[in-house]
């Protein structure tokens, strides 16, 4: 019985539950309802749940547990040195597991009978070739030690998993009936049926901590890999970036971070301005017809795919900085280059900003404008000494988040910025970034034991951290310089 | 304010007497920089529209033109000594002719077309006459003969598509110049292609290829269409919206109703608007690690794009989710708990359907932009070339998918200037769903709000 069928089996189990539980209630007390502590329903759903809950749990541990059973019982029939080696044992495991699934194929397809299969011997038969004939290909021929243990992998399999359906079923069944069983008038079901919401509110919440230490655990142990293969000094002072997939490469971090702070200094100058300009204007000059049609359209940019933004890159301002500007001052002649990104990543920041911009400029109460304007000041003027002074705090947290947010940018520069990595102060010169080399190293076929693939995740663990002290520094300085107006 | 700021201007000499004002240079300076400052926030806000809308014009400008697409059309007789070397009409049979053959036939349907309507093709060689049909149409033509065999021998009316080369000079991207250069297509050709669009042979329609059809190789522009990037797009918002809706509901009512003010709590509030903050790169990372590497999902599926663009989306929805629970009013609670329900009955029963328009708003507008998101899904594996459609769900969850913004992302990476124009047609195809997701959105707004 596959899992997809063992979990419908246990879903219909615990729907056949709710209405028994259900009926039993309502008939312990004669059909009257009041007699009952709880709605009728509640009792429904507290047999579903013992029913379906410790089955599930129970079906959870088995998937887990089984294949570790397996491949310590399969150990005992591989060589010494292939078991000790831990990449050799991957691989012999790994060959074996497609081997029995060809197996399985073969008997399925009817090439081979479900005795003859287990019966096999890889000096009778040509395994290869009854494989390759169900369409399973194999990279090599099939020794006869692992045929041995694909056998054998199979028929734990198909123990384990006629052991699985008995036991899940089992408990279940026994679920099903202790839940009856405590069924009466006076049973607290809905105090139960809550507890059990109140356990799945609480697990959905921890989700995003789980997420969090996904990410911190997937990249630390990735990059601590990384950094037994290659010199940590070497990897943040090297001033060289030259990935070689035949070994010996430089994997220099200072050109991609020197790339990534140029970029987004760059989409900071163009952003910044435009951004604050653009809030000061909807918040103290715009009427309210103005800034009922130039707000969402503003922030229609901010809703933009950062892939269009990226072809925009491409197709458009690449080229047209490359022929209006770098060619005729000699400044090279390279389309994608640091000024096409932080150009347009600095367009996609501008809504970032402004909105974040005119909220606190927004906040900050009319009193203090009533005055300034009392003391004779005009509109600049009260903006520039009153409001700007009283709203920096927020608009430095804006300006970091955004900042953060160039940092992490990934499409643009992918498109916009190319791919060679170079320490160069030619704003006109292709460069490129930590996001882009991560894409570069991790797309295609990858081999996730050399090192020009592990860097990925010590660039991934770097960005996360950069971005990261970003965003807790700008919320640091919103909390700590925060003026309190009543 | 002062007399000055109603009245910028400085009054004239002659008409000072009605004003206490005496217009003085500092006055002026200062009015001037009001004026500039003013200036620069309009100037500021025509700089981002005007971007903006230079972007949309580009992209449309680009892409209109894929909805379109160039085609040859001219009778062919499905000669059975061709297609049918066996001579006995079985389909098993005739699979056997491979697409070699039925181009043959084509070519052959089309140069006498050529000669039957006088059609001059000087300059042309035969191979380069050839080429100008699409190496896709004899595919085509093949399925569609091995789909009814009992066409065999009958003369029937083809429409194939022309090559990418054609396509794009009908669409004004291939000049006679650029035709010098390239070594694709001769000037010859394309004054052949004027003859035979004069004639009619050749002619523009509707490509809504563009729309159903798979990915085709670099060498087929013409043929390729977003089939498989829409029907990925679509698995994974299913997936999503599956994932991330009950996830986000239960977690953002436990935080606004149950949630003790303890240590817990405060950890999951900081994590939820970090991940809100984090690039999404690196939960492209995280699914690499963890769901194809430890988890032992397949690469490029879209259930593994659909677990990232979760995780991404989460905070969003929660964030929305709590703000329209919050805009409950307490009133309602405390009624509720009045006639007897539980904590529980009343944040169920009563809470929970007041918050639903907001929740439902802020759900969509989650989805439109893990719809719109890409770099995450390139680390996933989702970039790879897909030809086959996923089959369906649920076991096509698991095969190899792809996404609209990643075929935006892998067409624009290709180096035949024709899949520019593929790939600012997807975006428009993309922004299409955006918009109409925005608009439900706004609407379900508009029609539900409710103020308390």
């Amino acid at each position: 019985m596959t899992v997809l069928v063992l979990v419908v089996a246990t879903l219909v189990i615990a729907g056949v539950g709710f209405f028994l539980g259900r009926s039993r209630a309502l008939s312990g007390v004669s059909g009257n309802v009041r007699d009952l502590h709880s709605l009728p329903g509640y009792y429904g759903w507290h047999v579903a749940l013992m029913a379906a809950l410790p089955a599930f749990g129970v079906l959870l541990v088995w998937l887990i547990v089984q294949p570790i059973v397996i491949e310590r019982n399969i150990g005992s029939l591989l060589p010494a040195e292939t078991v000790a080696d831990a990449t050799a044992f991957k691989l012999a495991v790994a060959d074996i597991r497609r081997v029995a699934g060809g197996l399985d194929a073969a008997v399925l397809a009817g090439a081979l009978t479900e005795a003859s299969a287990a019966e096999l011997t890889s000096g009778g038969t040509d395994v290869r070739a009854v494989l390759a004939g169900v369409g399973v290909a194999l990279g090599s021929d099939v020794t006869n030690d692992t045929l041995l243990s694909a056998q054998m992998y199979r028929s734990m399999t198909a123990t384990g998993a006629l052991a699985r359906m008995i036991a899940v079923l089992a408990v279940a069944l026994a679920g099903l009936g202790y839940a009856l069983s405590v069924t009466r008038a006076e049973f607290r079901a809905r105090n139960r049926v809550e507890i059990v919401m109140m356990g799945v509110l609480i697990t959905a919440s921890s989700i995003a901590i789980l997420t969090t230490v996904g990410i911190i655990w997937s990249m630390l142990s990735e990059s601590l890999n990384f950094f037994r293969q290659y010199p940590a000094t070497e990897f943040f002072f090297g001033l060289t970036w030259s990935p070689n997939f035949r070994g010996g490469s430089d994997l220099g971090f200072i050109p991609l971070l020197w790339g990534t702070l140029y970029i987004s200094l760059i989409a900071m100058i163009v952003a910044v301005p435009l951004g604050l300009f653009t809030a000061i204007y909807l918040a103290e000059y715009a009427g309210p017809k103005v800034r009922a049609w130039v707000k969402p359209l503003i922030e229609v940019i901010a809703g933009i795919p950062t892939v269009v933004f990226g072809l925009f890159a491409l197709v458009t301002v690449g080229p047209f900085l490359r022929d209006y500007f770098a060619q005729p001052f000699g400044f090279g002649n390279s389309g994608a280059s640091v000024m096409t990104a932080g150009l347009v990543i600095g367009i996609l920041n501008i809504p970032f900003i402004s909105s974040l911009a005119d909220d606190i400029i927004n906040s900050v109460p009319q009193s203090l404008r009533d005055g300034s304007y009392g003391l004779g000041a005009t509109k600049s003027e009260t903006v520039k000494q009153v409001i700007l002074p009283a709203a920096l705090p927020g608009i430095v947290g804006a300006v970091l988040l955004a900042a953060s947010r160039a940092i992490g940018e990934t499409m643009i520069v992918t498109m916009g910025a190319g791919a060679s990595a170079k320490l160069s102060l030619n704003p006109f010169d292709a460069m490129t970034t930590m996001t882009v080399k991560i894409v570069g190293q991790l797309t295609g076929d990858t081999d996730f034991n050399s090192p020009e693939t592990l860097v990925a995740f010590a660039l991934g663990i770097t960005l996360f951290v950069i971005t990261l002290g970003l965003n807790v520094f700008a919320l640091y300085i919103v909390r700590k310089y925060r003026e309190e107006y009543e | 304010m002062t007399v000055a700021a109603t009245n910028p201007m400085p009054t004239p000499p002659a008409k000072a007497t009605h004003s206490l004002l005496v217009p003085n240079a500092a006055m002026g300076r200062r009015n001037a920089a009001e004026k500039r400052f003013r200036a620069y926030g309009l100037a500021a806000i025509a700089v981002s529209l005007s971007v903006l809308g230079i972007m949309l014009w580009s992209i449309f400008s680009d892409g209109l033109s894929s909805f379109f697409q160039a085609k040859l059309t001219f009778p062919v007789t499905l000669s059975s000594e061709v297609l049918d070397p066996a001579g006995n009409g079985l389909r098993e049979e005739m699979t056997k002719v491979t697409t070699i053959g039925y181009g043959k036939l084509l070519t052959a349907a089309f140069t006498a077309e050529l000669a039957a309507k006088g059609i001059s093709t000087e300059g042309v060689t035969d191979k380069q006459l050839a080429e100008m049909i699409s190496k896709d149409a004899p595919g085509v033509l093949r399925a569609k003969v091995l789909g009814d065999t009992s066409m065999l021998d009958q003369t029937i009316t083809m429409s194939v598509l022309a090559a990418g080369r054609i396509d794009g000079y009908l669409k004004g991207r291939v000049t006679m110049e650029t035709a010098e250069r390239d070594g694709n297509i001769s000037p010859e050709q394309l004054q052949l292609a004027d003859r035979l669009k004069t004639a009619r042979i050749l002619g523009s329609s509707f490509n809504t290829r563009f729309l159903t059809s798979p990915d085709a190789s670099d060498q087929r522009p013409e043929a390729a269409g977003l089939g498989v990037a829409i029907l990925g797009s679509a698995y994974m918002m299913l997936l999503v919206l599956i994932i991330c809706v009950p996830i986000g509901v239960a977690t953002s009512i436990y935080l606004e109703e149950f949630a003790p003010k303890n240590r817990w709590t405060d950890l999951i509030e900081v994590n939820i608007s970090n991940l809100a903050a984090v690039p999404s790169i690196v939960f492209g990372i995280l699914g690499l690690a963890i769901f194809i590497n430890f988890a032992g999902f397949p690469q490029s599926s879209s259930v593994v794009g659909a677990l990232v663009l979760s995780l991404m989306t989460l905070p969003t929805i929660i964030i929305a989710t709590r703000s329209s629970i919050r805009a409950v009013p307490p009133s309602i609670r405390d009624a509720a708990l009045g006639v007897g329900a539980s904590k529980m009955q009343t944040v169920f029963h009563h809470v929970l359907p007041l918050a639903m328009p907001g929740i439902l708003t802020g759900t969509i507008l989650g989805l439109a932009s893990a719809l719109g998101e890409t770099a995450p899904l390139l680390l996933i594996g989702m970039v790879a070339f897909v030809d086959n459609y996923p089959s369906a769900p649920v076991e096509g969850f698991m095969d190899p998918a792809t996404a609209l913004p990643v075929q935006v992302y892998s067409w624009a990476s290709r180096s035949d200037p024709a899949f520019i124009e593929r790939s600012s047609g997807a975006i428009i195809v993309l922004l299409v769903f955006l918009v109409v997701m925005n608009v439900t959105a706004i609407i379900l707004r508009r029609k539900f709000e409710r103020r308390w």
